[in-house]
């Protein structure tokens, strides 16, 4: 079971995910521990692992850097749920086999604190709290591939053999 | 129905006849740029997966910028990573501190882009070279390892939004106006996973310096590329910096292409823009919004720091003295060493502004100019998000080079037609 972290914001950007001024490494304990540092200073003491975050339209924009969700990882995120990613964000999520989820008016049907269960599978968010289920669309099977195969690179290796 | 001059570059590098938007293909990449901070992490990757090895070491660029020079320990052993890694690859064109420049200034300088090709770097910006009717895209550092291993990368073909500039730029208006007056008509997601192709009269008046401001930004609206058609302003800048002159391939969009929209801009009627805080979509006329007391100026970076927007500035300044912090950042070592010979230096010195080596330095908050709690940054770079140019609570206010100089001079944002 996993706790939903809310932010009513539409654009939340990478500099925001994870400032440049951490940019200087690429270790994912190191930026985890800057995670959301920009938006919200308490994100890295309450995300439990599994936790997710909501959000509103064009989650990651910005930046290319895959650090920022390097530091998603690291922090623990399970997912993130947003109405809409930015699309080199969105990318660096699937190759680095980490779930973006697309949900419309994500923060509408999710209330900040409500424990929810993600069934990737299937595609559908369980509410706990709320009792309800909300079904969001898989991501295309090439992309599940390469998520369940850990990533691109592995997807690669993967398909060369 | 015909194809858009994206889809014609994507299709070609696929090898099909044709493609559409929404279709996945595999393309083969024709030119990799690579830097500091995204790279050593894709060479980590690749020494990890045991697939260490480079497709085509003529077709990758490797330039440190983003904290060159090493801004600290950390950022040192980024490039030094960088640096052992490119000399063990024998990568051609590898451009390291005193040739190293803001890479997406650096690239079209040297040589290395031409229209037709597919162009991937790790880098968001990287839709810059779409002002030589290229494809090019940003990618992060996974994409970037699978790119170098390989030469290939999947895409889906985007959708394309077709932006027609018409009418004459007026005095005081540049570039950097009509981007940020398209990103606040149309959002920073307006054009979200898709192809911005600008067309019109306007961009016949404008150089290539001043076109790769236009599509440096398309990101800034979402977009997976900005794309701009070959002409003889095209062609004079590439018989002037082309190294090889081998041929090249020139695609156009067919009279019958597919957009998915088109939207008229008439750039005669732009006034200066500033794009308030905190999204590069916050564009509001001078006349809105003069008057802003700034702390700092910031005249550089991959949309405003080439020889151009340095005249510019310098034209500007000539004879005045600046009243707050104000710091000049030549993209590229040929564009510093133009600003010195041209006399930009001097201008800038005796109007008091600091000049810096070449840096994406504190366009991202890194270094050369970071600010602190409270302050505001009128800046030539390409976003003003929470932070971006240090701490959370400062505030940057982005501007054509024009607008920045000027406000620099009177410590608050004013319009620069009274200058000019």
């Amino acid at each position: 079971m996993a706790k939903a972290h809310v932010y009513k914001r539409d654009h939340i950007n990478t500099d925001e995910i994870i400032p440049a001024r951490y940019l200087n490494t690429d270790n994912m304990a190191e930026l985890a521990a800057h995670c959301m540092e920009d938006l919200d200073t308490n994100f890295v003491k309450k995300c439990k692992p599994g936790d997710c975050i909501v959000a509103g339209d064009d989650f990651g924009c910005g930046s290319s850097r895959e650090h920022a969700v390097w530091a998603l990882q690291g922090a623990k995120v399970g997912a993130v749920i947003a109405n809409s990613f930015a699309r080199i964000f969105y990318r660096n999520c699937i190759n680095c086999g980490f779930y973006p989820i697309e949900l419309e008016d994500a923060a509408g049907k999710i209330n900040d604190g409500d424990e929810i269960e993600v069934d990737y599978k299937k595609g559908v968010i369980t509410n706990i709290t709320r009792e309800i289920e909300l079904t969001f669309k898989p991501l295309p099977d090439f992309a599940i591939e390469i998520i369940n195969d850990g990533g691109l690179l592995e997807h690669i290796k993967k398909s060369s053999h | 129905m015909g194809m858009t001059i994206t889809e014609k570059i994507l299709a070609a590098a696929a090898g099909k006849s044709k493609v559409e938007p929404g279709d996945l293909i595999d393309a083969k990449i024709d030119c990799i740029m690579c830097h500091d901070v995204t790279t050593p992490a894709a060479i980590s990757m690749l020494k990890e997966k045991g697939i260490d090895k480079v497709f085509d070491k003529e077709k990758i660029v490797v330039t440190p910028d983003h904290f060159q020079p090493a801004k600290d320990i950390k950022s040192a052993e980024l490039h030094k990573r960088l640096d052992t890694w490119a000399r063990e690859k024998e990568i051609r064109y590898y451009y390291p501190l005193g040739k190293a420049g803001v890479c997406h200034a650096l690239l079209p300088e040297q040589g290395h882009i031409k229209p037709g090709e597919v162009i991937v770097g790790g880098d968001s910006h990287t839709c810059t070279y779409g002002a030589f009717a290229a494809f090019s895209t940003g990618i992060g550092s996974t994409d970037l390892a699978a790119a170098i291993a390989t030469g290939t990368l999947w895409f889906r073909v985007p959708e394309t939004i077709k932006f027609v500039l018409n009418g004459k730029l007026s005095k005081g208006v540049y570039s950097k106006d009509v981007i940020l007056a398209v990103i606040a008509k149309i959002g920073t997601d307006g054009a979200l996973y898709k192809a911005m192709e600008f067309v019109g009269p306007t961009l016949k008046e404008i150089s290539m310096e001043a076109r790769m401001t236009i599509t440096n930004m398309a990101i800034e609206a979402g977009a997976k590329n900005g794309i701009i058609g070959f002409d003889e302003i095209t062609k004079k800048y590439l018989d002037e910096h082309l190294k090889d002159k081998k041929a090249y391939k020139v695609y156009e969009s067919d009279k019958n292409a597919n957009y998915e929209q088109t939207i008229e801009i008439d750039c005669s009627k732009l006034e200066p823009i500033v794009a308030l805080p905190h999204l590069p979509s916050g564009g509001q006329a001078i006349s809105k919004c003069s008057g802003i007391k700034m702390d700092q100026a910031y005249i550089g970076s991959c949309t405003n720091g080439r020889i151009e927007d340095l005249r510019i500035a310098a034209s500007i300044m000539r004879g005045k003295k600046v009243a707050i912090r104000t710091i000049i950042v030549p993209a590229t070592p040929v564009i510093w060493k133009q600003a010195k010979d041209e006399g930009l230096f001097d201008i800038f010195y005796e109007a008091d502004c600091v000049i810096s080596a070449p840096t994406c330095g504190a366009c991202l908050g890194g270094f050369m100019g970071i600010l602190a709690a409270g302050e505001k940054c009128v800046s030539t770079t390409n976003r003003n998000f929470v932070g971006r140019m240090g701490s959370p609570k400062s505030e940057v206010y982005l501007a054509s080079p024009a607008t920045a100089a000027a406000s620099a001079i009177e410590g608050k944002l004013v319009d620069c037609r009274k200058y000019l």
